[in-house]
């Protein structure tokens, strides 16, 4: 098959929803002939025009707001916040309004908007621009959250999420864009909601999101070696949350790793291993479970100190090898 | 009609030269940091100010030791501005632990909390609102301090900085709202960004004085804002000040720039900050190359300054998040 990178996959979703949809429309900050500032819309604004690629003022509460409002109307808006952080300046248009508007007005109105946003570190964009905050979205009843980890997934959970009915919160990674991968050339769509295991083992279940995924994998191709095998789930989707493979998968193990960037502390990782813990996979547990995640620190600009911050595959290998060794 | 006073003979001979080597030296510095990173030492992002010398040292000539600033991402010039240690600078954006901030904040980051520089800031407009703070507390501590936040033009498009004119004005604050409007944010021109000819007509919604300035004059940079510094330690209150500059480089370290043609680069690299201002002083061109010298020298010892320095030790990250 075809591959594409990340950033291309992404950029197809987009000029294959727009073309077929003119309620479709972008919205952010450069993403015009700037191209946005990882290049993901570049050759848009040429295709579709300025009414459609629309270039904003630094004013991130008005391109949630105004997401908001056209998706209210009729629209499907897709917008770009320049770098995740910054998505802290629209929290209120979010959480107070694009979640709550349906619940509120008793189900009457609906908000069918996309907000892409690259978060993560690894690139030395220090503290406020390495952000990972996907989980504050989790935890906001109303709104989903989609964290893709390949150019396949990119392009289907992308269209997906810009006809579900709902706000969706696209988190993509910048040290993902230039990642390639196999993509079908016709448009599809990859169902939100949908865990994948994306490789079987029967020692160690890992369950991982965004970057987190491939480093897991590099993770098991060195455990392998060593006999250890490691089953590795990527929920894709964080909200709403599809526990059954990572169930069942447990249910196989025995032990179960949560790995993520994002601070440990209130992260994703409390939520998987809570639901692990309260289902049927609590009697087949041979292990605590643990998590390994970003430490509790902004990430630093110092390359070796902003590498140590969040996890790298010698610490995944270090962790599942110690669960799968009985060490913890 | 009379003739213009020399600035020689305003300032005076060293307070004239100063000015225009700390404009050299912030070149420098910005050439430099150019090219580390070309070379691929630098691990990260940087916003260069050439072509902006003079609208960061009028605006901090303009103030007293003990006032406070705040300022933003295309900060190198800013720090110099200020008094800055170019050792420290160049530490600091090479990620060593003997930089302003450690290695843990880089070219984004750079604060010298000792000299009142509360630092630059990564966040379009995140050090507007702060400014009022500062403000607030000079007022509740009866000093005779002032502040200066800087921002680009860009950063008057985020919801804060209305707020923060706003309550600035109401309380008669020690601000000086200092904006370089270097024509971009990033490939956003003012024009298309706003309906308004100048972002000083801002002020007048707060009720508070709003003047525009040449930017690259150094002159009218350091008159506009002793002025609004008089006001603000007088007690009343904020004053918006825009200063018309233009960034010689594209907004980071890619940037194709697609969003503007090379003539109209080429014009503003006509209205060289340094250049005017040596004309100014009326210095012979061997006197501003044997200054511009001495500026790359001291450049030069500053990065042998950084790359002997050590780096941050990896086990210490966890220290700092909390007093
Ligand atoms: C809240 C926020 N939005 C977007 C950005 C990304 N960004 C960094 S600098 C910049 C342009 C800023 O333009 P301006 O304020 O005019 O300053 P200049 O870069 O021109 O000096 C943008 C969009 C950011 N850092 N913070
Ligand atoms: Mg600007």
């Amino acid at each position: 098959m075809r591959e594409l990178t990340y950033a291309e996959a992404i950029r197809e979703a987009l000029r294959q929803s727009m073309s077929a949809d003119p309620t479709v429309f972008m919205i952010g900050e450069d993403i015009g002939v700037y191209g946005g500032a990882f290049g993901v819309s570049a050759g848009l604004l040429a295709e579709f025009g300025e009414e459609r690629i629309i270039d904003t003022p630094i004013s991130e509460a008005g391109i949630a707001g105004a997401c908001i409002g056209a998706a209210l109307t009729g629209m499907r808006p897709v917008g770009e916040i320049q770098f995740m952080d910054f998505v802290t300046l629209s929290m209120e248009q979010l959480v107070l309004q694009a979640a709550k508007i349906r619940f509120m007005f008793g189900g009457k109105a609906k908000v069918p908007m996309v907000l892409r946003m690259p978060g993560g570190s690894g690139t030395g964009a220090a503290a406020q621009h390495s952000e990972s905050l996907e989980n504050w979205f989790v935890h906001v009843p109303g709104l989903k959250v989609v964290m893709p980890s390949t150019p396949y997934d990119a392009k289907g959970l992308l269209r997906a999420a810009i006809y579900d009915d709902n706000p969706v919160i696209f988190v993509e990674h910048k040290l993902l864009y230039k990642t390639k991968g196999p993509v079908p050339e016709e448009p599809y769509m990859v169902p939100l909601g949908q865990s994948k295991v994306v490789r079987e083992g029967r020692d160690v279940t890992i369950v991982a999101t965004s970057i987190m995924v491939l480093r897991a994998m590099q993770a098991a191709e060195i455990l392998a070696k060593e006999g250890v095998e490691v089953e590795i789930i990527d929920p894709r989707t964080l909200k709403p949350l599809d526990m059954t493979p990572i169930i069942e998968s447990v249910k196989k193990t025995g032990r179960a790793l949560v790995v993520h960037e994002a601070v440990k502390m209130g992260g994703f990782g409390g939520e998987v291993v809570s639901l692990i813990v309260e289902s049927e996979a609590f009697d087949y547990l041979e292990a605590p479970v643990r998590r390994l995640a970003g430490l509790d620190a902004p990430i630093p600009y110092n390359r070796t100190l902003e590498y140590h911050t969040v996890p790298q595959v010698e610490n995944i290998v270090e962790e599942a090898r110690s669960l799968a060794e009985g060490r913890f | 009609m009379p003739k213009q006073p020399s600035i020689l003979t305003t300032w005076g001979e060293e307070k004239a030269l100063n000015a225009l080597k700390k404009m050299l030296l912030i070149r420098a510095f910005e050439e430099k940091a150019e090219e580390l990173y070309a070379l691929g030492k630098v691990h990260g992002t940087m916003h260069l100010s050439i072509g902006q010398e003079a609208s960061a040292v009028g605006a901090s000539m303009a103030l007293k030791p003990g006032d406070y600033l705040l300022n933003h991402h295309r900060g190198h010039g800013h720090c110099l501005a200020w008094g800055g240690d170019v050792d420290k600078m160049m530490a600091e954006f090479l990620g060593k632990e003997t930089g302003y901030c450690r290695g843990r904040g880089g070219s984004m980051h750079i604060a010298d909390v000792e000299a009142n520089n509360l630092g630059a800031n990564g966040i379009v407009g995140g050090g507007v609102p702060i400014a009022v703070g500062v403000g607030l507390s000079i007022k509740l501590r009866k000093t005779e301090q002032v502040v200066i936040v800087m921002f680009g033009d860009g950063a008057a498009n985020e919801g804060a900085f209305h707020e923060s004119l706003n309550m600035a004005s109401i309380w008669d604050l020690p601000v000086i709202y200092y904006c370089e409007n270097n024509q971009y944010a990033m490939s956003m021109p003012v024009k298309r960004a706003m309906n308004i000819e100048r972002i000083s007509q801002r002020a007048c919604a707060y009720g508070i004085p709003g003047v525009t300035v040449d930017g690259n004059d150094l002159f009218s940079v350091y008159e506009a804002v002793k002025e609004a510094a008089e006001r603000a330690r007088a007690g009343d209150g904020p004053t918006l000040v825009e200063s018309l500059t233009y960034r010689w480089r594209g907004h980071s370290k890619s940037d194709r720039q697609a969003y503007r043609t090379r003539e109209e680069v080429k014009e503003w690299q006509k209205k060289d900050p340094i250049k005017r201002y040596a004309k100014r002083l009326g210095l012979s061109d061997k006197t501003l190359a044997e200054l511009d010298q001495e500026a790359k020298n001291r450049i030069e010892q500053a990065v042998a300054f950084a790359e002997a320095s050590p780096e941050p030790d990896v086990n210490t990250i966890l220290e700092g998040v909390y007093a």
